[in-house]
């Protein structure tokens, strides 16, 4: 990125990285689709009911319905809202949704069977501070949720507004300390070089996964990525028993849609982040190295199946108590599982 | 040639949002324009090659501060700005002292952009760098390890002094 | 390479800072006054990062974590008493308290 005398041309590389930012936009769209479905029938089956079955065989044109029902409805504006950040509010959240999983790797450097000179990484950008970047998109993402609450000017927006960005931020601090733990054990900021630490096995058996050496931070950092996407079952703010729907009231139609998208796709971040972070990434057994975005695939629909299971079998936190449980429980072990890292890093010279 | 043309426009970005941030009459769009001007100054530190300082910009400032600014924006229900003299107008178009700042302010532009170009002409940036974030962290917990405890108090401080200044007064005190 | 130097950074911090600057003057509002002195703190940060460049070292970086860190300090006690005031006089403007008196 610093060599910056390097003039543009539509040499190969540069169109498959055009090609493979396109290819990750589109793949996270169908994601948020897939998603609508797979939550559908898993609450249907935990449920012991059938979910949707009549859409296409077995419901799995479902979501293709949903997308053209939610692009006829009529888009309705309050008269009283303030129309530009009422606008602005949905984009804000999809841009922040779309823009973390930039700097998210999927699959090692490859060449696509020989057809590139050189390997190219699966990844839309290569920082060495991804990280970081994670984290900074996670803490623009408040602002979507918060401008929504207030510029539909209705007391439940705001209020669901006020307190989802609130419990948002109070989470975000167990977040970062979790990924740095990670960072403490892998001394690299770049996501690739940290899945690249956990390849090859213990013993030829156990691999050499993150999450068996951090077990608390791999806890520490799913809840606090379940509460920073406002999912159950800390989703007080938007739940519909409580405050109708939270910050999104007032939206309809495609605004509305934008939303949703915005808290799958965060879901599918937050997941493929944890499964770079402490699952290892790409590496598994049985497959070479250019296969291995299909492990990568496997882990994240894995932690994918877990949010959707906890969503419809744990009873939610009412709002006090998630805000309690965030500061004085998970930010002080979060802490203290920081400094027991860092203290064993140094004693045992890992 | 790149980064001259990014530059530029994170350059202009940055000043056109402070300007309007200042010429707004509605705070909300005050923080917000603000965030957007926080955003291009990020984009001017990558190009300096402080990776690490863009983040952090991003994070602490448009994540953090500027949320705390917009929450109480929004708490106070902050009133359009009442002016002594005409509602209809603008508000840096007012009479008398106002404008007197204003002029004081481009005054002070001039002279600072005088002195900051009087001194010899500079070249462009040599190649050294330090942009890892390991010899920062280095720097922090080494030479500069003192003022960092110091900052960490100060933070305690500041929570506390916030908390105690924005409770509300109970009837028995 | 870029013909970008030191005195373009220089420039762009010292318009910034001027700006922020009119603004305290200007305006009354004391949220708007508070925003304006980020403007002036964030051209500030912007002159030691290009300094610490040009001279090669990380200081500059350094000493922008700290103003940072003042910063937020500073923002979250300001509000505080903005808080604090409105609450008092049910006024945004600095030129409603200008006695003493509480």
């Amino acid at each position: 990125m610093y060599a910056a005398g390097r003039v543009a041309r539509m040499t190969p590389l540069l169109v498959a990285q055009i090609v493979l930012t396109l290819f990750v936009f589109v793949m996270l769209l169908n994601s948020a689709a897939v998603m609508v479905y797979v939550e559908r029938k898993v609450a249907a089956m935990l449920q012991q009911r059938l979910g949707p079955y009549l859409v296409g065989p077995k419901g799995l044109l479902q979501p293709i319905a949903d997308v053209l029902k939610l692009m006829f409805k009529e888009e309705l504006r309050p008269k009283a809202a303030d129309a530009f950040l009422f606008a602005l509010a949905p984009i804000l959240s999809a841009t922040c949704a779309f823009a973390a999983f930039a700097v998210v790797p999927f699959g090692a450097e490859t060449t696509f069977f020989g057809l590139l000179s050189e390997p190219i990484k699966l990844q839309v950008a290569d920082v060495n501070v991804a990280i970081l970047v994670v984290f900074a998109i996670a803490s623009m993402s408040v602002y979507g949720i918060v401008l929504a609450g207030w510029s539909s000017n209705s007391k439940y927006s705001l209020l669901g507004g006020l307190r989802s960005s609130a419990q948002m931020i109070s989470y975000e601090l167990s977040y970062g300390l979790a990924l740095a733990s990670v960072l403490v054990m892998a001394n690299s900021l770049s996501v690739t070089d940290i899945v690249n630490s956990q390849s090859g096995t213990w013993l030829g058996v156990l691999p050499r996964w993150f999450v068996f050496i951090q077990p608390v931070g791999f806890l520490i950092y799913m809840i606090s990525g379940i509460a920073e996407t406002n999912r159950a079952p800390f989703d007080f703010p938007e739940a519909e028993q409580e405050l109708v729907a939270g910050y999104h009231t007032e939206y309809s139609s495609m605004s509305f849609a934008m939303f949703f998208l915005a808290e799958y796709i965060n879901m599918v971040t937050v997941s493929a982040v944890a499964t770079d972070l402490f699952l290892g990434g790409w590496h598994g057994p049985f497959l070479p190295a250019s296969l291995g975005w299909i492990w990568f695939l496997l882990k994240v629909a894995a932690i994918l199946f877990f949010y959707v299971w906890m969503r419809w079998t744990v009873p939610r936190y009412r709002y006090d108590q998630l805000m309690r449980f965030g500061w004085k429980v998970l930010l002080p072990i979060a802490v203290v599982n920081l400094l027991v890292t860092a203290a064993a890093v140094l004693y045992f010279n890992l | 040639m790149n980064e001259t043309v990014l530059f530029y426009v994170f350059g202009t970005m940055a000043v056109v949002a402070s300007l309007l941030v200042i010429g707004q009459r509605n705070p909300i769009y005050s923080v917000l324009l603000l965030i957007a001007s926080f955003g291009a100054l990020s984009g001017l530190y990558v190009l300096l090659e402080a990776p690490f300082v863009a983040v952090i910009q991003i994070i602490v400032y448009a994540g953090a501060i500027m949320v705390l600014f917009l929450f109480v924006v929004m708490l106070l229900n902050a009133p359009h700005e009442e002016t002594e003299h005409d509602e209809r107008v603008h508000p840096l178009m007012q009479r008398g002292p106002m404008r007197f700042g204003a002029l004081l302010a481009m005054a002070l532009m001039v002279e600072l952009v005088w002195a900051l170009t009087s001194g010899r002409e500079t070249g462009p940036f040599g190649a050294a760098a330090v942009s890892s974030v390991a010899a920062l962290g280095r720097s922090l917990f080494g030479p500069y390890a003192f003022p960092f405890e110091v900052t960490s108090v100060l933070i305690l401080v500041a929570m506390l002094g916030a908390v105690v200044l924005a409770r509300r007064e109970t009837p028995d005190e | 390479m870029s013909d970008v130097t030191l005195d373009h950074y220089l420039v762009l911090s010292a318009v910034l800072f001027a700006i922020g600057a009119a603004g305290v003057f200007v305006r009354r509002n004391v949220i708007t006054i508070l925003l304006s002195i980020e403007i002036m703190l964030n051209a500030v940060n912007l002159t030691f990062v290009a300094f610490g460049r040009a001279l090669g070292t990380g200081d500059g970086q350094i000493i922008v974590f700290f103003v940072m860190t003042v910063a937020a300090a500073e923002a979250a006690v300001g509000l505080a008493i903005v808080i604090g005031l409105f609450r008092h006089r049910e006024s945004l403007n600095p030129d409603s308290f200008t006695q003493l008196k509480w």
